[in-house]
């Protein structure tokens, strides 16, 4: 530590050159916060999922629906908590797909089944006694301005109601949080009874089931017995627990995280041309100032450490401004990016960072640290190096 | 003229002088490189993606779904529905006298995928024999077509290269049945690629269905659209509306290239930034280790415009050397790569990258843009520097 400033005269001995070095490491961390933290949002469903969570759906596919009949069967199943049911609705707010989900449920079963969720008693019994009344998330209520008692027409796609009219009217009766997993702020539920009442087709049909069971560590079998409760019958399920579930979903969209380790790769290689670059030339061009040191009685390893010390100085105050400047920009975003789901940045992200700034570092830093330290002082003062 | 001279004089010099100094002068390269391999690899993904949803879209052809419903999957249209359909004013008649239509089903099927073995979406479509003229481009280019009644399949080359096991002879289990794959189809690179088909009436008993999800018809020509939607809205029996092929797939890939392009062109301007402060640092390095030789050279009666020229060409000659790198190499490792995402029928929809020929000169474009200004400001420094200090540095 005494010879901080040692390495930081070394560091700024050509102030342009480094100044412009730190500037790209920055970018190179900015674009690692930046996409580090996409590619979380999307496995978040996956680690948010809770592990007491089973979800019982049709087993050719996701679209097809299971009976509503299968409910007290599923309670039945020993080991089986909470039972509770949803269905895709999908539809379109003001002109284009509502770009936040959409499920009729059974408000009680539903708040039982998904602790998580919290909405003040009031608004549950407000929203118990509205036919038409629906509640939303707080971040999906902030982005659209919606408060309680608000009208909200959703057009159905897949659901008409009886009379052919795809408009579905909502009254807004309660917003709801879930203060552990921001994502799950994005949704508007409703009341299935009305669903179910006024839909054209598919009465008595729900798309998935939400069981909660006693015991995490039975998930598997308590999967196992529901699927085999309905094996043969006109409509088989498949029941996996919630984290499997929404792997399965991330999935569908691709291997984002291929897409971003890809992009990562061939940046952090970018970088390691650049900073290494710029460190040999840095020792290069000092080598009779570092033999000078060794003459004062510097050891070779106090210089292998000086100049290690340098290059992680370097990555580091250039990698922690990027991360700053990817959390600032990911705030500024955040609205337009709440619909995928980024919530900011995360310690996980800032942790992998570090990790990566000091892989980085010592990557750089070495080979002309080494070569630093093996220097002979006589040849280095007379040139000949 | 005289100019001129002193410029190839200059220019030639210092890249003759390249070699000794490759290390610095790589980072321009590789740093360019980066910027456009990643642009590059990016932007050809939406570009494969556009054309493979492109390839479908017809304008002589319209597509009918329900009313309301965005995309296939959500649609649902009965039978009687479908007949009133097809019989509509507009639809053009084969040499049979018959309308030419298809009324088809969409079904999804949980396959695994390739590679990872997890299960994903495939869409399965039940068309009548009426589809294979509709879509000329159709092609089995392995095995047989198949046969209504047995439950029998062909799969499109996306779907075959994206799903595990889907090949001539296999079996698949779904739906209380094995259905058998009898033969792989092209669709001329088209999104019918990424589906399995079999017979209409087949996959709807299948999966106890009663109706269909959307007719395609051949219209008599582009214009005769608006006679055919006017149809549709006069007949109070039906609740459907009618649009061209392409204006349904180009707002089915909307929004999915829409992503890829922010994506892209976000990703590229921050890494742009990042290889601008690399070509700086470089020309910076290259200017200040010849400082003594500029002087020299403007002490001789060499001219400021020179020196500036020379530098930025060196600059502009190392970009492009880093543009065509980068453009080549997305070129090499990505082009005709094939992937899958999710598409708008909820379904896994399978498309090449494709790097083209505007995408690598978009390349060069950029490598030249970043080039210029990394090189002009040490061009600058280089040519203002006094002669006299320059000379007595170092």
């Amino acid at each position: 530590m005494k010879y901080l400033h040692l390495v930081w005269a070394g560091l700024f001995r050509k102030k342009a050159r480094t100044v412009l070095t730190l500037l790209s490491v920055m970018v190179a961390f900015l674009l690692f916060g930046l996409l580090q933290s996409v590619n979380e949002a999307f496995s978040a469903g996956a680690e948010q999922a809770q592990a007491d969570r089973l979800i019982t759906n049709s087993r050719y596919s996701i679209i097809e629906m299971l009976p509503i009949s299968y409910l007290p069967q599923i309670e039945s199943v020993p080991g089986v908590k909470e039972v509770a049911f949803a269905s895709w609705f999908g539809g379109s707010y003001q002109d284009r797909p509502a770009q936040f989900g959409v499920f009729p449920v059974q408000p009680e079963r539903y708040l039982r089944a998904v602790p998580e969720i919290v909405l003040p008693p009031e608004q549950l019994e407000r929203w118990r006694e509205t036919r038409d009344g629906a509640i939303v998330g707080r971040s999906l209520a902030e982005r659209y301005g919606w408060q309680v008692g608000d009208r909200v027409t959703l057009v159905a796609d897949i659901w008409p109601q009886r009379d052919g009219n795809n408009d579905w009217n909502f009254e807004i009766a309660g917003i709801y949080a879930s203060p552990d997993a921001e994502q799950n702020e994005g949704a508007l539920l409703f009341q299935w009874d009305y669903f179910d009442e006024a839909r054209q087709f598919g009465r008595g049909t729900v798309g998935w089931f939400i069981v909660q069971v006693e015991d995490p560590a039975l998930a598997e079998d308590i999967a196992q017995s529901i699927d085999a409760r309905f094996a043969n019958s006109t409509s088989e399920t498949k029941t996996q627990t919630e984290k499997a579930f929404a792997q399965g979903f991330a999935r569908q969209f691709g291997d984002i995280g291929l897409i971003v380790t890809s992009i990562l790769g061939a940046v952090f290689f970018t970088i390691l041309v650049l900073t290494g670059n710029t460190m040999a030339q840095a020792v290069r061009e000092r080598i009779p100032e570092l033999a000078i040191l060794k003459t004062l009685g510097f050891s070779d390893r106090a210089v292998l450490g000086l100049v290690v010390t340098e290059a992680l100085v370097l990555i580091l105050l250039g990698g922690l401004l990027g991360l700053a400047l990817a959390a600032g920009a990911l705030a500024a975003l955040s609205s337009a990016l709440a619909g995928f789901g980024v919530q900011g940045i995360s310690a996980s992200v800032v942790v992998t960072g570090v990790i990566v700034m000091l892989a980085l570092g010592l990557a750089v830093g070495l080979p002309p640290a080494w070569r630093a330290m093996r220097l002979k002082v006589v040849d280095a003062l007379g040139g000949h190096q | 003229m005289n100019t001129l001279k002193q410029v190839a004089a200059v220019s030639l010099m210092n890249l003759r002088s390249i070699p000794q100094r490759w290390s610095t002068s790589l980072v321009i390269v590789v740093g360019i490189a980066g910027v456009v391999g990643v642009l590059t690899a990016i932007l050809a993904m939406g570009e494969g993606f556009r054309a493979t949803l492109g390839a479908a879209g017809k304008v002589d052809q319209a597509i009918v779904l329900r009313s309301g419903a965005t995309s296939e999957l959500t649609s649902g249209l009965g039978r009687e529905a479908v007949d009133l359909i097809a019989r509509s004013a507009g639809v053009a008649r084969g040499a049979d006298g018959e309308p030419i239509a298809s009324a088809e089903i969409l079904v999804i099927a949980d396959l695994p995928k390739r590679g990872t073995g997890t299960l994903a979406n495939a869409p399965i479509r039940g068309v009548q024999p009426g589809a294979f003229g509709l879509r000329p481009e159709v092609e089995i280019i392995e095995g047989r077509g198949f046969e209504p009644g047995p439950r029998e399949l062909i799969v499109g080359r996306g779907a075959a290269s994206q799903f595990e096991g889907l090949t001539v002879g296999a079996r698949l289990a779904f739906r209380d049945a094995d259905w058998t794959v009898v033969g792989i189809f092209s669709a001329g690179g088209g999104a019918h690629e990424s589906e399995l088909w079999g017979d209409a009436e087949t996959v709807m008993s299948a999966y106890r269905r009663g109706g269909f999800q959307s007719v395609t018809v051949q219209l008599e020509d582009a214009a005769a659209i608006e006679t055919f939607k006017a149809a549709l809205a006069d007949d109070p029996r039906l609740n459907v509306e009618a649009q061209t092929l392409r204006a349904y797939y180009s707002a089915q890939s909307r929004q999915m290239s829409m992503l890829i392009n922010v994506l892209g062109y976000t990703i590229g301007y921050i890494m742009a930034i990042g290889a601008l402060f690399g070509a700086l640092n470089t020309m910076y390095a290259a200017v200040s280790t010849r400082a003594r030789e500029i002087a020299t050279l403007r002490a001789l009666g060499f001219g400021g415009g020179a020196i500036v020229a020379s530098v930025l060409l060196e600059a502009l000659l190392l970009a492009v050397l880093g543009g065509v790198l980068g453009g080549g190499l997305a070129w090499l490792l990505f082009n005709g790569y094939t992937v899958s995402t999710l598409g708008a029928n909820f379904s896994q929809v399978a498309f090449d990258f494709r790097v083209t020929g505007e995408l690598l000169a978009q390349g060069i474009a950029w490598s030249l843009a970043i080039g210029f200004i990394g090189g002009l400001l040490p061009a600058w420094r280089a040519a203002r520097q006094p002669v006299t200090t320059a000379l007595r540095a170092l």
